[in-house]
């Protein structure tokens, strides 16, 4: 590359520096610091918590052991949310040990036990009430802070601009009671850090300010900025759910070794009992592939608004999710055998920051033509069908590196995105918009460079990474650096960070929002029209 | 350890195929010499205690078996020299290039713009033969991008650079 383009891109990198937020460089996209004020009153509270509803408390009461700490609390029936652990804990511990717990119980008098409860009751209500006290949590202008902890205090404080996605769950019992719990998806923040529980309607209300907030949209509008109004763009009818989910071979599979494997350890060794501590597991497979995703992708709603993406969905557990524009780190479509001739699609998408334990589902299914239309609206500018048209078959002697399944590899990159294709029974087209490319590997094992192939990984933020397998090696070469390239480059076309700010005072974002912004959608200022005066009077750091 | 295997232009295991704009830098010598020490002082006592107690008992014939170690010795020394001169790493104008890898080669690229920390670590053994290194982090945590075996002042030189070079061009998620 000549020393032109560096000097470009130098620029562009100031220019957003300027924009984006000075703190980009030190704290990184970790938007979460965890601080342990340890009773000095000055760390636990920044400068700017002026605006925040409840200020009004002096800095100095928040960390004294007595006080009640700044901010709202949570709803009374959380402290209730953990009765049922010294039950479980009892109940676990006797199924462990029958016999010496039998042997406690036919011990104990009423008089002991009346003294147990007498010590027990107070202890557990104490603990329950003063870890609800305790914890408190207070929206300014740019945080989120959570404050929890009875003997160790701890302050989350959350940037609210590096939000990747709001979660609200709504669980069953939750649901019985009206809470709900309230966590916000932002690279190292922990499952602690979620707010639980909430009233319904407070719940709503504030992932609307926090919304607003994290939009860019000015401070004193944004509490009473209320939801960005959305609207439906896909759901998927329980007919289609379930016809998908008998079509998919994975429930069948397990259904399968569910039968299996206990007749065949049942005749083996002749113990029900081993036969039955086999049948546990593999019930226990079967109802996840089956019944546990038909209850959680039952009446999937895909809507879009300003805000960006909003999933709902759940029969038991209700969920739902905010997915704000840019976001997505990677978009994988699976297209499992028996649905081709369907021509129905999974569509997952990887957001960094989201725990562990979340699939990451944006379509459960759907036919290809409606996937396409909510992909677009992920990906703004991406085409399914050209992004999936983009991936050229390896070359033929690639079937010495990876027989048959040299057939299913992929690759190809469109101007937005680096797509991989690989998997001949379930095909999977994996999508990673360049501007989310971390890093670009080459890599290169013995056999492949005898068959003259190489490997192509790039990794995203999502703490995942794709690799467009056994390309020739001069163009896995050529690749590297033209990959390595656009995601330098693809930066600077992408939105901003605050999507409600486009036209703060970066010269690039206004053409470059109207391209990355909601294509088609009604735009971001149309479907907030009460806030749109204040859009361009807002600072560009809030 | 002056001589660091500063190779110019384009390195003898060319996984760099377009040819960048700077200088391949090799690692120092040290690396090599740490590593190869490394190896002596696991698998000769290895050898002893696996030959000793079967000459003691089972004759000097079993005795062969420590022979095993040592014919490892021998392969890894050829073999940590290989690996040793694989790897290098380039500075060019907006990212970094390091490569390394004689059977399994990797070359990795960390646009500066992506790079959330620059760690310099050195262990006491490290420490003893005058090396240090430098490891990058980006928010994607299969970013694999270290340089083990440089001199603490050219790790510091180019931890320096990197942090001036990834705060200009620093950018968000």
């Amino acid at each position: 590359m000549s020393e032109a383009q560096g000097e470009t891109a130098d620029h562009g990198g100031a220019a957003r520096e300027g924009t984006a937020g000075a703190g980009a460089s030190s704290t990184g996209t970790t938007g979460s610091t965890v601080t342990d004020p340890g009773g000095s009153p000055g760390t636990g509270t920044s400068p700017d918590s002026g605006t925040s509803p409840d200020s009004g408390t002096s800095p100095g009461t928040g960390t004294a052991p007595s006080g009640r700490p700044e901010g709202k609390r949570l709803h009374p029936v959380t402290p209730w949310r953990r009765a049922w652990a010294p039950v479980a804990g009892l109940v676990a511990f006797s199924a462990h040990d029958f016999e010496r717990t039998r042997e406690w119980f036919t011990h104990l008098t009423t008089g002991w036990l009346i003294a147990a409860f007498a010590v027990l009751l107070p202890v557990a209500a104490a603990y329950g009430f003063f870890s609800w006290w305790f914890t408190s949590y207070l929206v300014t202008d740019t945080e989120l802070r959570i404050r929890t902890g009875l003997v160790f205090r701890r302050t989350a404080h959350i940037r609210l601009d590096r939000v990747q996605a709001v979660d609200v769950g709504r669980p069953l019992l939750a649901r019985v009671a009206g809470v709900a719990k309230l966590k916000l998806d932002v690279v190292g923040t922990e499952a602690k850090d979620e707010l639980a529980f909430l009233g319904e309607r407070e719940a709503v209300a504030l992932r609307a300010e926090l919304l607003a907030r994290a939009a860019g949209i000015a401070p004193e509008a944004a509490p009473e900025a209320g939801e960005a109004p959305s609207r439906e763009v896909l759901r998927v009818g329980t007919r289609t759910l379930v016809t998908g989910l008998l079509l998919m071979g994975t429930g069948w599979g397990a259904l399968l070794a569910t039968l299996l494997v206990p007749t065949v350890v049942y005749l083996a060794s002749g113990s029900v009992l081993g036969a039955l501590a086999a049948l546990v597991p593999a019930l226990g497979g079967v109802w996840a592939a089956t019944g546990g995703r038909f209850l959680k992708e039952y009446d999937w709603t895909v809507a879009e608004s300003p805000d960006g993406l909003r999933l709902d969905h759940g029969l038991l557990d209700r969920e739902h999710a905010t997915v704000p524009p840019g976001r997505v780190q990677s978009v994988r479509i699976t297209e499992p055998l028996l649905w081709r001739s369907r021509g129905w699609v999974r569509v997952e998408l990887q957001i960094a920051g989201a725990g562990k334990d979340k699939g990451g589902v944006l379509i459960p299914v759907a036919p290809r033509g409606e996937a396409a239309v909510v992909l677009a609206r992920v990906l703004p500018g991406v085409d399914l069908a050209g992004a999936a048209g983009a991936a050229v078959p390896v070359p033929r002697r690639a079937r010495w590196c990876a027989p048959l399944l040299w057939r299913g590899y992929g690759h190809g990159a469109t101007d937005s995105v680096f797509v991989t294709r690989s998997g001949l029974i379930s095909r999977r087209v994996t999508l990673v918009p360049h501007a989310k490319v971390q890093s670009v590997r080459f890599e290169q094992g013995p056999w492949e460079r005898r068959m003259r192939l190489a490997d192509v990984a790039v990794d995203h933020g999502a703490n995942g990474w794709t690799a467009a397998r056994l390309r020739d090696v001069e163009e896995a070469r050529a690749l590297v650096h033209a990959q390595a390239e656009r995601s330098r480059t693809g930066r600077r076309e992408a939105g901003p960070e605050r999507w409600m700010t486009g036209g703060g005072g970066d010269a690039q974002a206004p053409a470059s929002e109207s391209a990355a912004g909601c294509e088609g959608a009604p735009g971001p200022a149309a479907g907030r029209p009460k806030d749109q005066p204040k859009g361009d009077g807002t600072p560009p750091t809030g | 350890m002056a001589d660091a295997g500063q190779s110019t232009g384009s390195p003898g295991n060319a996984t760099g195929a377009a040819e960048p704009d700077g200088r391949w830098n090799g690692v120092e010598r040290a690396l090599l010499r740490v590593r190869r020490l490394v190896l002596l002082c696991t698998l000769l006592p290895l050898a002893a205690v696996t030959a000793l107690p079967l000459w003691l008992t089972a004759g000097p014939a079993w005795a062969a078996f420590g022979l095993l170690p040592l014919a490892a010795v021998a392969w890894g020394w050829g073999a940590l020299g290989r690996n040793w001169r694989s790897w290098r790493y380039v500075e060019r104008a907006d990212d970094l290039l390091i490569s390394r890898g004689v059977l399994w080669r990797q070359l990795t690229v960390v646009p500066y713009g992506r790079m959330q920390l620059v760690e310099v670590t050195s262990g006491p053994l490290e420490r003893r033969y005058g090396l240090a290194r430098v490891q990058l982090h980006t928010a994607a945590a299969t970013t694999d991008a270290t340089i083990p075996g440089l001199a603490p002042d050219e790790a510091e030189r180019l931890r320096d650079r990197l942090t001036e070079l990834g705060g200009a061009r620093s950018a968000g998620l």
